[in-house]
């Protein structure tokens, strides 16, 4: 799937409709739906998203509802790193590590606006990494200052989606950056 | 103590202290020479008693550095600024104070890395935040960095 095809809601359903053969289709709508609901977050934060993040996973908000649930303190079990806070220049080959260490297929979600873009440093900042896909691929961006519970919830959505349209006969096709 | 009294008895210790405006706390600048003089008093006279340290931090005014000790008296309640300045900013130094807090050691760690003053007799001054080969001094206000930092 092209990345430019990941506009709306429609295309993605289209996508699915039209696809390969039935026996396929069916395992992968298998596979897929058993990673897609079981998504391990990574205990990972670095400033103030990780309080919004604590909260989306407490019982207000409680993104257990969507399958992602267990933070995990380990990256070797983790299926989806949030990167949840500003990272600096000193934190950024911590980060790469931590990515390297997550086992395939292994996802990320840059949340707020420093993982985007460096946010309030983008400029005058001598010590931030302006956005967190100078270090690691990025499959979810979430804005933010910081977003919302629900901004997190939708962006769990998205990312779910995407996990939905993989296909294991085709893996060089997934849209799935950070798989290789 | 009130501040009046306050800056009376220190009046006493060291005779050419400054006093700035300040709307909570009693502020003196005191000359770099007799800072650690003063702050030894400051800890061990009784009536004064100040044995907590909750901030030490560098300024740049452009022209001056500056040190500003928050000190706060745990028996007595009572707090007091002390600030020290100096016009040199090629090698801007003072006295530690971490033999009297001990506190301050990781704070004036935090003002070399960040302001590039030296405290003389502290124990182990290296950079605490920034790569030991970084270069500069980046909370100075003539910091330059073309690469990361945009002027608007």
């Amino acid at each position: 799937m092209k990345e430019k095809d990941f506009q709306d809601n429609e295309t993605l359903e289209l996508f699915r409709k039209t696809g390969s053969g039935i026996l396929m289709t069916t395992i992968d709508a298998v596979i897929d739906w058993g990673r897609s609901n079981s998504v391990w977050p990574l205990t990972f934060a670095t400033s103030c998203c990780g309080i919004e993040m604590m909260a989306t996973g407490a019982s207000r908000h409680d993104f257990a509802r969507f399958g992602i649930e267990v933070y995990r303190a380990s990256p070797r079990q983790a299926d989806v790193i949030v990167v949840a806070g500003t990272i600096v220049n000193k934190m950024a080959p911590v980060l790469k590590r931590l990515y390297d260490q997550m086992s395939e297929p292994r996802y990320v979600i840059a949340m707020g606006a420093c993982a985007v873009s460096g946010g309030p440093f983008y400029y005058n900042s001598y010590h931030v990494v302006r956005g967190v896909d100078h270090v690691i691929p990025v499959d979810v961006y979430i804005p933010g200052c910081p977003p919302r519970p629900e901004a997190l919830l939708y962006g769990v959505m998205q990312l779910q989606r995407k996990i939905k349209l993989e296909t294991i006969t085709r893996p060089e096709e997934s849209m799935i950056m950070g798989r290789k | 103590m009130d501040n009046d009294s306050l800056k009376a008895r220190i009046l006493e210790i060291v005779p050419d202290v400054q006093q700035e405006e300040n709307k909570q706390y009693l502020t003196l600048v005191v000359p770099a020479g007799r800072l650690h003089d003063l702050a030894g008093e400051l800890r061990n006279t009784p009536d004064l008693g100040f044995d907590f340290l909750f901030c030490l931090s560098g300024v740049d005014y452009g022209k001056q550095l500056a040190v500003v000790y928050h000190l706060n008296s745990t028996a007595h309640k009572h707090s007091i600024v002390i600030k020290v300045k100096t016009d040199d900013r090629v090698n801007p130094a003072f006295d530690t104070v971490c033999d009297i807090w001990r506190t301050a050691e990781f704070h004036e760690r935090e003002t070399y890395d960040m302001f590039g003053i030296r405290f003389n007799n502290h124990p182990d001054l290296r950079r605490i935040f920034l790569d030991e080969e970084w270069k500069g001094y980046p909370l100075r206000k003539d910091y330059a960095d073309e690469v990361n930092i945009v002027e608007f």
